[in-house]
């Protein structure tokens, strides 16, 4: 039986060349270039302005719900790829069970929509 | 030992290693990319089990969209540094009582399991199609029609969720 892994072995070749530039490109800096510390540099920020605060502080509840609406919409995108690879051999009834999903998930764009959960300023 | 072999145990390792890095990290940040490592390497093993669509989903998803949630959530907590010294209270009691039984549950149903492959795994040619996404897709829009039409009602009941949730702050 060939092996299920076959088919990811460029997807190997792609994360050990990933690895590879990853730790090349950190020594070659510190081998080759200048160093020069000092404690401005060692700042977080070094856009001209001091650092305010914590990055750890709270963030607004809006981009909790961003990121479920991503989730949910994202789910949908994902049970169109079935779908789509099998658009001829399914045919119209495949074409009326997308339509009843998506049609669904319409409502809930237009509730969200509705809502004003989509605007970000308010 | 085979390559497959070899590389079960090397995923199933790192899995065991980075689900623990979950619990075991202090910083809830780095918690989060523990489990990210984690649903890295459970794509491994479905790759091996030639689930390969469910290791394609198991990256874009989880490890993609669930992960942005995780890390908002995380966020919205504003957890400190360290976070909260753990103490005994009738939560945590419970809490390791319900994985305690969970963990009984699942040696029980585990040691269940027949000793014997069932017949269709000796179907090489259907073991090697049923995982691709042609074939899930051609039996998810056909015999599995209603779970499908079922999940698009759970995605609304989801997006109505976070509206009414979220709704008096946004």
């Amino acid at each position: 039986m060939e092996s299920p892994l076959v088919p990811y072995l460029p997807i190997l070749a792609v994360l050990l060349l990933a690895g590879l530039m990853a730790m090349a490109i950190p020594a070659l800096t510190t081998r080759l270039g200048p160093r020069s510390v000092n404690p401005i540099k060692s700042e977080s920020f070094e856009c001209g302005n001091p650092t305010l605060g914590t990055a750890r502080q709270r963030f607004a509840v809006k981009f909790y719900v961003v990121a479920l609406l991503f989730i949910v919409f994202d789910v949908e995108a994902v049970f169109l790829y079935p779908w789509a690879v099998n658009f001829r051999a399914l045919g119209w009834f495949g074409y009326g069970t997308m339509l009843m999903f998506a049609s669904t998930l319409v409502m809930g764009l237009v509730y969200i929509w509705k809502k004003g959960a989509l605007e970000w300023e308010s | 030992m085979s390559a497959e072999l070899v590389l079960f145990w090397v995923f199933a390792a790192a899995i065991v290693a980075s689900a623990g890095g979950v619990i075991i990290a202090r910083n809830a940040i780095a918690s989060a990319m523990s489990l990210v490592a984690c649903f890295f390497f459970l794509a491994g093993i479905y790759v091996l089990l030639w689930a390969h669509t469910i290791a394609a989903l198991q990256v874009l998803v989880y490890a993609g969209a669930i992960m942005v949630l995780f890390l908002f959530v995380i966020m919205l907590l504003s957890l400190t540094e360290s976070g909260p010294v753990a103490q005994l209270s009738p939560s945590r009691i419970l809490g390791a009582v319900g994985t305690a039984g969970l963990l009984a549950a699942l040696v029980g149903a585990l040691l269940r399991l027949p000793k014997t492959l069932p017949t269709w795994v000796s179907d090489t040619a259907q073991v090697q199609r049923f995982g691709t996404i042609k074939e899930v897709g051609q039996v998810m829009y056909t015999q599995w029609l209603f779970p499908f039409e079922a999940v698009s009602l759970l995605l609304l009941v989801a997006i109505v969720g976070a509206v009414v949730v979220a709704k008096p702050r946004i």
